[in-house]
């Protein structure tokens, strides 16, 4: 029974990595004002280039940078998109994904001849790896946010971005430079999904993650700490769910889409502030232009 | 004056879409294919026989309900991006009603059809309705309360069709069929695609938007809720009150693609059916610029690049059906791109420029 308990917990810290590290990334740039509804195109993107990288190169660590930098080129785009192409956040969000939906089979069929997905990685990483990464990443974003002063500007310009204009600092690199590092973030987090939980890269593969993340995110009042133990919170119902699948109950299958749908029900719960309080940014989705 | 700025505003539309679709083949030229060549693959795919042209309108159906459905959601400056659990909501009752209906008297089978889009459209309407009572009574943010229930719905439909409604008789997880007089008939000029009546439906229903929005007051209501709350308030038109029963008609609309699926594609629900047109409608909807007429040109459109693209693993060596995902998040993005518009141009709802929260002028602030 306790190894049955400590393989659960594994795999709980396992699955949940992913999700911290793009959470993580979502809330740096929603902090800086830019809703970011592209989490999960960013890990597709992440997952993708980092497969395609410890392939060419046979280092899972190398493809485990490629996928952020990947994210970080593309969440850039998607900053640039937001505020100098000015497209309304939630629409290019939906492009973006969509954008990585298509993107990434239609390079696998390129590369490799078929759009279904990658071959697999031979070689092997732990995945404690990005179990460690997760957990510095949730310290640094949560002193970078509070303590240095690029985690000033970001604050500043979610929640009153004339102040930051007023300071001599372009709001619209702050957001950009944001974005750019939630693309990286969430391009880790798709990385650790294709390169050490998986093995390869599958089509559409995140399914639904990067929207998970962001759940998480706003579960944790868009705090870094909070947001990290949500995502926990949201992989450990995951990998229970895993587990009770086909369990027996009673003589009756465990019906485990409900235990599925329970952080979904809990975020809207918190969201409609029935139970405890989550405030975003003031000026998340902020469209005016200051220049 | 208004005609000219229609006029500039198809122009521009189109001028951004040659833009992004331009881009977009440059994608199939860098994969090292002539982009001419996939050109008239995806247009031959698209409308090359009658049998094409029908598939073409196939797909077009429930992009036209889900484009709809983020429509009329957005005049009254609401971001439904919920359409996917909705249509999954009303898909699932579809098959339900199909079902629960099987024992019908052959003299009422006449009926059925009727019961299940009410079915359909009622379980749309409930799953878009929670989150418009969620933003009108609590302040939630209507986008990251309807992504949090398509997951929910999707959820609720495999527990459904898993437990309790599965096809003995399949390995696939989807629903015992439907009665054969539960069904839409398909129209025989498209050979076998399945084009029913949930089109010319789809269609009607366009048309009832157009005129709700320009002729009654409660359509007027909506478009100064979505113009500008704070005039919305001064007239006395309450949030409380528009808000829940616009989001349940969106979300009723959207879940009108159970007609077009359950009821006439596939009859019977199979999870996870639809390839995401519930996004794909906030992209109909944008290229359309949220108009009802303009919704069944970029639904056309958007189903002509499915399916035209359906062909292209098969012809070409190295550019796969995917090129349509492609194709449609390029020309989202330019045509969502405002950077280069001209200067002053704020036409009250307009999804590229939605101003649903301006600073200052709404309470709640929680957004994803």
């Amino acid at each position: 029974m306790s190894a049955f308990w400590i393989s659960f917990l594994e795999s709980t810290l396992r699955v949940s990595a992913p999700l911290v590290l793009a959470a993580l990334g979502g809330l740096l740039s929603e902090r800086s004002g830019v809703i970011t509804i592209s989490l999960e195109g960013f890990m597709l993107f992440g997952a993708f280039f980092a497969t395609a990288t410890a392939l060419a190169t046979g280092s899972h660590v190398l493809g485990f940078a490629a996928g952020g930098l990947a994210g970080a080129v593309i969440g850039a785009l998607f900053g640039l998109a937001t505020q100098s192409l000015r497209a309304n956040q939630i629409v290019a969000g939906t492009a973006f994904n969509l954008f990585a939906f298509g993107f990434t089979p239609f390079l696998c069929k390129i590369f490799y001849a078929s759009s279904a997905g990658t071959p697999s990685l031979t070689i092997n990483g732990s995945a404690w790896v990005p179990v460690g990464v997760a957990a510095v990443a949730a310290a640094f974003v949560h002193f970078a946010l509070q303590r240095s002063r690029p985690g000033l500007w970001i604050r500043v310009g979610g929640e009153k971005p004339a102040a930051l204009h007023a300071a001599g600092v372009s709001v619209r690199a702050v957001r950009v430079g944001a974005a750019s590092a939630a693309g990286f973030l969430a391009g880790l987090g798709g990385a650790s999904l294709s390169v050490y939980l998986s093995s390869s890269f599958a089509k559409g593969m995140t399914s639904g993650r990067g929207f998970m993340a962001l759940a998480a995110m706003v579960f944790g009042a868009w705090r870094p700490i909070p947001t990290a133990l949500a995502c926990l919170l949201f992989g450990f119902s995951d990998a229970l769910q895993v587990r009770l699948q086909g369990v027996l109950l009673g003589g009756a299958p465990v019906p485990v889409q409900f235990i599925q749908m329970i952080p979904y029900l809990v975020t809207v719960v918190i969201l409609a502030g029935f139970v405890g309080q989550s405030r975003a940014p003031a000026a998340l989705g902020d469209e005016s232009v200051v220049e | 004056m208004r005609h000219f700025s229609r006029w500039r505003l198809i122009a521009r539309t189109a001028a951004l879409f040659s833009v992004g679709l331009a881009i977009g083949l440059s994608f199939v030229f860098l994969a090292g294919e002539s982009p001419w060549h996939v050109l008239k693959i995806m247009a031959r795919s698209a409308c090359g026989s009658p049998y094409d042209f029908g598939m073409t309108l196939f797909y077009a159906t429930p992009l036209l309900f889900t484009g709809l459905s983020v429509s009329i959601a957005f005049r009254g400056g609401l971001f439904n991006i919920g359409a996917e659990g909705q249509l999954v909501m009303g898909a699932l009752a579809a098959a339900i009603a199909g079902a629960a209906l099987a024992p019908l008297p052959e003299s009422l089978h006449w009926v059925a059809p009727w019961l299940g889009g009410v079915a359909a459209f009622t379980a749309g309407a409930l799953w878009g309705w929670i989150p418009g009572v969620l933003k009108a009574y609590r302040g939630a943010h209507e986008v990251i309360v309807t992504m949090m229930l398509n997951f929910v719905a999707a959820a609720l439909a495999s527990y459904f069709v898993l437990y309790h409604f599965k096809n003995p008789n399949s390995q696939n997880p989807e629903t015992a069929p439907v009665p054969e007089f539960f069904r839409l008939k398909p129209f025989a000029v498209f050979m076998d695609a399945p084009v029913t009546w949930a089109l010319p439906i789809a269609i009607i229903a366009c048309g009832l938007v157009l005129w709700f929005f320009a002729r009654t007051r409660k359509g007027f209501e909506i478009s100064v809720l979505g113009a500008s709350p704070s005039a919305a308030r001064y007239a006395g038109i309450s949030e409380k009150r528009v808000v829940p029963w616009l989001m349940a008609v969106s979300g009723g609309v959207a879940g009108l693609v159970g007609l077009a699926e359950v009821m006439g594609n596939a009859g019977k629900f199979k999870l996870g059916f639809s390839p995401d047109y519930g996004f794909l409608g906030i992209a109909v909807a944008l290229v359309a610029r949220n108009h009802p007429i303009g919704i069944l040109f970029s639904a056309f459109l958007f189903g002509g690049l499915q399916k035209g693209a359906s062909d292209l693993d098969l012809e070409t060596e190295k550019v796969s059906r995917e090129l349509s995902v492609l194709l449609q998040a390029v020309l989202i993005l330019a045509i969502s791109a405002q950077g280069f518009s001209l200067r002053g141009r704020k036409r009250g709802a307009s999804l590229s420029s939605p101003d649903p929260s301006a600073p200052g002028d709404s309470k709640e602030a929680p957004i994803a």
